[in-house]
């Protein structure tokens, strides 16, 4: 890139006229549907203790006073909407930006552009049907297709993605001939590794893939159902290679969920990665009453690829992470 | 030498993995959202030339390599090996014949090319995007050929033999791309 031209955009104006439309369009979709808007601040006291996402520190002063609090820009939204749902406030939306540190690449921008919602009595399936919806507005998609995070394991792989032990996920990432340098951390890193390098490039070329019914170990904040194999109600969804969105039938045990924030910070530990204060805002809020709900992150930059058949998210974005 | 972390790592870079110098040709950053980060890493073994691709978990470290490339003439070669001279310093190093892979059927003496050196020892040697070279053998030509048709192979003064267009003679001069090995166009004397 020639410098003279640094101060330019980094998608072409044509595309953030559509990326308006686009916006215009998903607000739209809302509305009819009675799901209100809401903003949560973008700046706050604590951030996630997922080991796998990392905020990006704010360091805040009060006028004259020389000491210094360090905020996190959120990595998404969801702990204040739940914060909101608990209150009262009915399903909501919002679009805001989120902040990731150090995810840069084809598919990812530091600082990037969430839609979330939420929707009271919708379990994760009800919930699947309107982004359904939703694809098939934007996109023009054709309906998108279920496999459970089970099945599509076992079809390609043969295996059992709930209980095998991490010998014969490392055996099938050789089998399946993905080298990789060194060894992973745990089985859910084999389980990845095997879902990125391996399954996603085959599945949801021509139609969406909604993969559902998670391993209980990545249920997040997914309510776990103990059936006869126990997994996490949590959805993803994908298309043309693209991870477009990540859902949960939420848990509303604020213990269970005070319970696997520890478990997060276990693994941190074990990991070498930096302490996080658990959010006692949202398990307070947790333990007054989260309403029944399912609730959905969808990356709008990714959308937009997407929508405009762009290769790389710095398409999309009027100024991406290198000229912002 | 420095060590570089996965997200460190650029096109171009040279870095040492499985104890060979490699070349990074291209590398990928790859993360569920809610799941472990990998980069997929393309690159080059730069003793056996093999592209090779494999993942790292993010944020761990690869050791750079001391390889550089110098502009370099080649000199002569005495049947079993190749002499170069820096143009900067004009120290002159020595290569195996087998080592030299490809460049060698476009290098003449004088020819400039450069010399990538590892530790201090030439690992390999490119020739110049593209070289002028003398056709010493070829079929007589069809009259009435324009350019395009299937052409002719043609020997060159270093040995190569490239295709060209059934009008070229024997005896004129070419310009050849060496990347591909194919004839670019006549050269005036």
């Amino acid at each position: 890139m020639k410098s003279q031209d640094a101060w330019r955009p980094s998608a072409c104006l044509h595309h953030l006229k559509r990326r308006a439309e686009i916006l215009a369009n998903i607000r739209q979709f809302f509305s009819e549907r009675q799901v209100l808007e809401v903003e949560t601040p973008l700046m706050c006291q604590f951030t996630v203790t997922d080991p796998h996402v990392t905020g990006i520190p704010a360091l805040y002063q009060s006028m004259g006073s020389s000491i210094t609090r360090t905020l996190f820009l959120q990595t998404s939204p969801e702990y204040a909407m739940k914060r909101l749902l608990a209150a009262g406030i009915g399903s909501i939306y919002q679009i805001s930006k989120a902040f990731r540190q150090g995810e840069v690449g084809r598919l990812h921008n530091p600082e990037f552009t969430m839609l979330e919602w939420y929707r009271l009595d919708f379990d994760h399936h009800a919930l699947m049907d309107e982004m359904d919806a939703l694809l098939q507005q934007i996109l023009k998609t054709p309906p998108a297709e279920r496999v459970s995070y089970g099945d599509l394991f076992r079809h390609y792989l043969g295996i059992n993605p709930h209980t095998a032990d991490e010998a014969v996920l490392i055996a099938s990432a050789a089998e399946k001939n993905i080298p990789v340098s060194g060894t992973l951390p745990n089985r859910d890193a084999w389980l990845d590794l095997l879902w990125t390098h391996y399954i996603e490039p085959l599945v949801g070329q021509i139609r969406p893939l909604f993969l559902y019914d998670f391993p209980v170990s990545q249920a997040a904040l997914a309510k776990i159902r103990n059936e006869s194999q126990p997994v996490a109600s949590r959805f993803e969804v994908y298309f043309k290679g693209i991870e477009l969105a990540n859902g949960f039938h939420e848990l509303q045990d604020g213990k269970e969920q005070a319970k696997r924030f520890v478990l997060d910070l276990a693994l941190r530990k074990e990991l070498g990665i930096s302490e996080r204060l658990i959010d006692d805002r949202l398990l307070a809020a947790l333990e007054h009453g989260l309403p029944a709900c399912a609730g959905v992150a969808l990356g709008i930059d990714r959308l937009m690829m997407l929508a405009l058949e762009c290769d790389q998210i710095a398409d999309v974005i009027s100024f991406a992470f290198d000229k912002a | 030498m420095a060590v570089y972390t996965t997200n460190e790592i650029r096109g171009g870079m040279k870095v040492m993995i499985d104890n060979d110098p490699c070349v990074i040709l291209d590398n990928e950053f790859v993360k569920p959202g809610k799941g472990q980060a990998f980069n997929r890493i393309k690159y080059r073994n730069l003793k056996s030339g093999r592209v090779v691709e494999r993942t790292w978990k993010s944020g761990d470290s690869i050791p750079g390599a001391d390889v550089v490339d110098v502009e370099a003439q080649y000199l002569y070669n005495d049947g079993s090996h190749w002499h170069f001279m820096t143009n900067e310093t004009f120290e002159q190093y020595v290569m195996d014949d087998k080592d030299l892979a490809d460049a060698k059927q476009w290098l003449k003496e004088q020819s400039e090319c450069v010399l990538t050196l590892f530790n201090g020892t030439p690992l390999a040697v490119t020739a110049p995007n593209f070289v002028i070279l003398k056709i010493v053998e070829t079929d007589p030509g069809v009259r009435g050929d324009t350019s395009g048709g299937g052409g002719k192979p043609a020997k060159l003064e270093t040995g190569a033999v490239v295709r060209v267009p059934l009008f070229v003679q024997e005896g004129e001069i070419i310009k050849v791309d060496t990347r591909i090995g194919e004839y670019v166009s006549r050269v005036k004397e």
